[in-house]
């Protein structure tokens, strides 16, 4: 019996951290990928990590000057989640956790509309069932639940036949995104046991950042995690999630395997969580700097520019990407702080589908004593 | 002579704890980063530091799972501490929390006991994103076999820690995580009142106000106010809220006639509920005004920026306090 209490082998990686283009053994079998990229599409990813990364710095910043309740910042990410975003297609359905902010942006939802939920004015911030959002399901904040709201929606997909005809243009399938930490909750478990029992078309997407909060990986799983999918029978595999091209590879090549009707899949991204936790967290109570210095060697940007570099392309591209991304931050901050409080009888609304005789008795109880209180302060 | 200090709840708790740790060693904390971080309040700083990792545990990342190991600690005759992280994160553990946790000692006819402190920072004011400031306490007290309590002192935070960790039943105990950081006087020598009883926090003949947790607060401010327009309101902190310690509600009930009941927890089925109900059964002939109360809405906790107008605040309950006294 063999005990896989090590690290597994090489993960799939295709740039070294250096950005040479030197592929592992493991990431044979997803070099075809790489194929249908074009530079087009190198730029993309390029210009979308470095948007988010400033992105990441502006929410941060407003967070600091009191405009924002939280924010939990992706930096150290963008490899995994730019790669993954863009390997999914029109059709397909994500379910975010909380921390995938730039796979928001890439299927369409307004920064802002992020920004809103941790400034505190909203509970959910964009309508998935707008296409104009692409299918970005809304965040979830209880740890590991939306793994099973993505396989029931793959169940759903499944189950009315718009996937698994053989088509990868029209087929549909599911991603949904999960931390380290949050595999150790039981919905993750069942949620691969229903994936498993269904054969849904499905990926599940873990960013293995080290650490949960304060907690390191260690106190989850004597195993790497990509064993967890492998161990309830989806084939499953590791990946350097600071490549952002192996994450593209796989997650397009398992999404569409998932989408013909082969089956979930499991990919477990090797990555790290550059800043805190959140702006309320504090990491130099936990880790060394030592240990964030050597993942800011293996920097997803540094990496890809290193790469886009030996390959030609012209420094315009990247002068250009670092304005963009100034330009959007200036945008977000003018938005965000443009945002105001609801006013409340939106507390009300929507808590049922229908009318609902105790909402309407508190809010107009809320309406009048409100209307009061401003007449007894005159 | 007692020694009295000066210190938050967040320290009391702190504080609590230590005194808990030390005098038994089969008192175990546990939870999601309480070790090196101190927990995200900070609540367990340096425990672990002083007891080790065996004694004040980084758990996986599972509530139903800290719940359940505990339960099985508890068997083996330990007595766990846990800390869930957030109110809204309890429910992962609810199974755990109903069905087992709270019905062993019943199942076991008695042979069984359950010493096991369930810890967990609620309520609101702090302006957190969702499932961060809930009040989930009804659950809990609507279940037999838990005992729920919710300090609103740091001297009750010091004292009820430390008993409800010496019961053998599990204890829900409701930590108003608004008021960690106030300081108050803290008795280290003697406690004056066991962990069920309720309080009179200040004394008053023209109306109750009955709460627990952060509602204590807002309730004196509110007396406060009443005291500068000639209204005596006597505040009552109810400390438990299963069981309630009825005997001083009642008192002051059938003393002042007039009862507001507040909390930051949805009205609906809520602990201020059964009071209304109970005080209305055994206080009928004593009271002026039916029993009122003032609580959270019956919406989903809303976002951050309308906190201010979901949470009942001095004026709602002065508010209460005038149709009281209109009948
Ligand atoms: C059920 C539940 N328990 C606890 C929390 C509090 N909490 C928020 S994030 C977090 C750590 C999550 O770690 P991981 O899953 O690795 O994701 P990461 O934050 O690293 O992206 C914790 C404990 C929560 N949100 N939900
Ligand atoms: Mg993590």
């Amino acid at each position: 019996m063999t005990l896989h209490t090590e690290q597994a082998p090489e993960p799939v990686r295709f740039l070294s951290a250096d950005g040479t283009f030197a592929p592992t053994p493991a990431a044979e079998p997803f070099l075809a990928r790489l194929d249908s990229l074009t530079d087009a599409h190198h730029e993309r990813f390029y210009r979308d990590m470095v948007s988010v990364r400033a992105f990441d710095r502006e929410a941060t910043n407003l967070q600091r000057q009191g405009e924002m309740a939280l924010f939990p910042p992706s930096e150290g990410q963008e490899g995994a989640q730019v790669g993954s975003a863009h390997a999914a297609r029109p059709q397909d359905h994500i379910f975010p956790s909380y921390r995938e902010h730039v796979v928001g942006m890439i299927r369409g939802v307004d920064p802002v509309n992020i920004l809103s939920l941790m400034r505190g004015v909203t509970l959910g911030g964009w309508d998935p069932t707008d296409p104009k959002n692409g299918n970005f399901h809304l965040y979830t904040l209880v740890l590991g639940s939306q793994t099973l709201h993505a396989t029931g929606y793959a169940m759903g997909q499944l189950f009315d036949g718009a996937s698994g005809t053989g088509n990868v243009e029209t087929d549909e399938a599911t991603i949904v995104y999960f931390g380290d930490g949050s595999t150790s909750e039981g919905d993750v478990s069942e949620a691969l046991v229903f994936a498993a029992s269904h054969q849904t078309p499905q990926v599940f997407f873990l960013q293995n950042n080290q650490w949960a909060i304060s907690v390191p990986v260690s106190v989850q799983s004597r195993t790497p995690l990509y064993l967890r999918g492998a161990g309830f029978g989806l084939p499953s595999v590791q990946i350097d999630g600071n490549d952002v091209l192996a994450s593209y590879a796989v997650t397009s090549q398992f999404l569409d395997e998932a989408r013909v009707g082969q089956g979930p899949r499991f990919i477990e991204a090797m990555t790290y969580r550059m800043g805190a936790h959140t702006t309320s967290d504090d990491p130099t109570k936990y880790r060394t700097n030592e240990e964030r210095a050597e993942w800011g060697q293996r920097d997803p940007i540094v990496r890809f520019e290193a790469y886009l570099r030996a390959r030609g392309a012209s420094e315009s591209l990247f002068t250009s990407a670092a304005e963009d991304a100034k330009d959007l931050c200036a945008d977000v901050r003018a938005r965000t702080l443009a945002l105001e409080a609801p006013d409340f009888p939106t507390m009300f609304e929507h808590v049922y589908s229908e009318e609902h005789p105790r909402m309407r008795e508190q809010s107009d109880w809320l309406t009048r004593y409100e209307a009061s209180m401003t007449e007894d302060n005159r | 002579m007692s020694e009295i200090v000066n210190m938050p709840m967040a320290k009391a708790l702190n504080a609590g704890l230590r005194a808990a740790l030390a005098a038994d060693e089969k008192v175990l904390l546990m939870g999601e980063d309480i070790g090196p971080l101190g927990g995200v309040f900070r609540i367990t700083e340096g425990l672990q530091a002083e007891f080790g990792p065996r004694r004040v545990q980084d758990t996986p990342l599972a509530e139903s799972g800290i719940v359940g190991t505990a339960i099985g600690l508890a068997m083996r005759g330990y007595r766990p501490v846990c800390e869930i992280q957030f109110d809204g994160f309890i429910y992962p553990a609810f199974d755990q929390i109903v069905s087992q946790l709270a019905k062993q000692t019943n199942r076991h006819g008695g042979t069984l006991s359950m010493p096991v402190v369930i810890r967990v920072p609620y309520g609101g004011h702090i302006g957190a994103v969702e499932h961060h400031q809930e009040s989930p306490e009804a659950y809990f007290a609507h279940t037999a076999g838990l005992r729920v309590v919710s300090p609103s002192t740091p001297n009750d935070a010091y004292w009820m820690i430390q008993e409800a960790i010496q019961s053998n039943d599990p204890v829900l105990f409701f930590e108003p995580k608004s008021r960690y950081w106030p300081k108050g006087e803290v008795n280290l020598t003697e406690s004056q009142l066991g962990l069920h009883q309720s309080r009179v926090a200040r004394e008053g003949t023209d109306v109750t106000l009955i709460g627990h947790g952060a509602m204590v607060s807002t309730l004196l401010q509110a007396a406060e106010v009443a005291a500068g327009e000639g209204i005596s309101a006597e505040v009552v902190d109810l400390r438990s809220i299963s069981p309630i310690d009825y005997g001083p509600l009642l008192d002051s009930a059938r003393k002042t006639g007039r009862v507001v009941v507040a909390q930051e927890a949805p009205e609906n089925a809520s602990v201020g509920s059964e009071i209304a109900a109970t005080l209305a059964e055994k206080a009928f002939y004593s009271l002026e005004a039916p029993v009122l109360r003032v609580s959270g809405f019956d919406t989903p906790f809303p976002a951050a920026k309308l906190e201010g107008l979901y949470l009942p605040d001095a004026d709602r309950v002065l508010d209460a306090v005038d149709r009281a006294l209109a009948y």
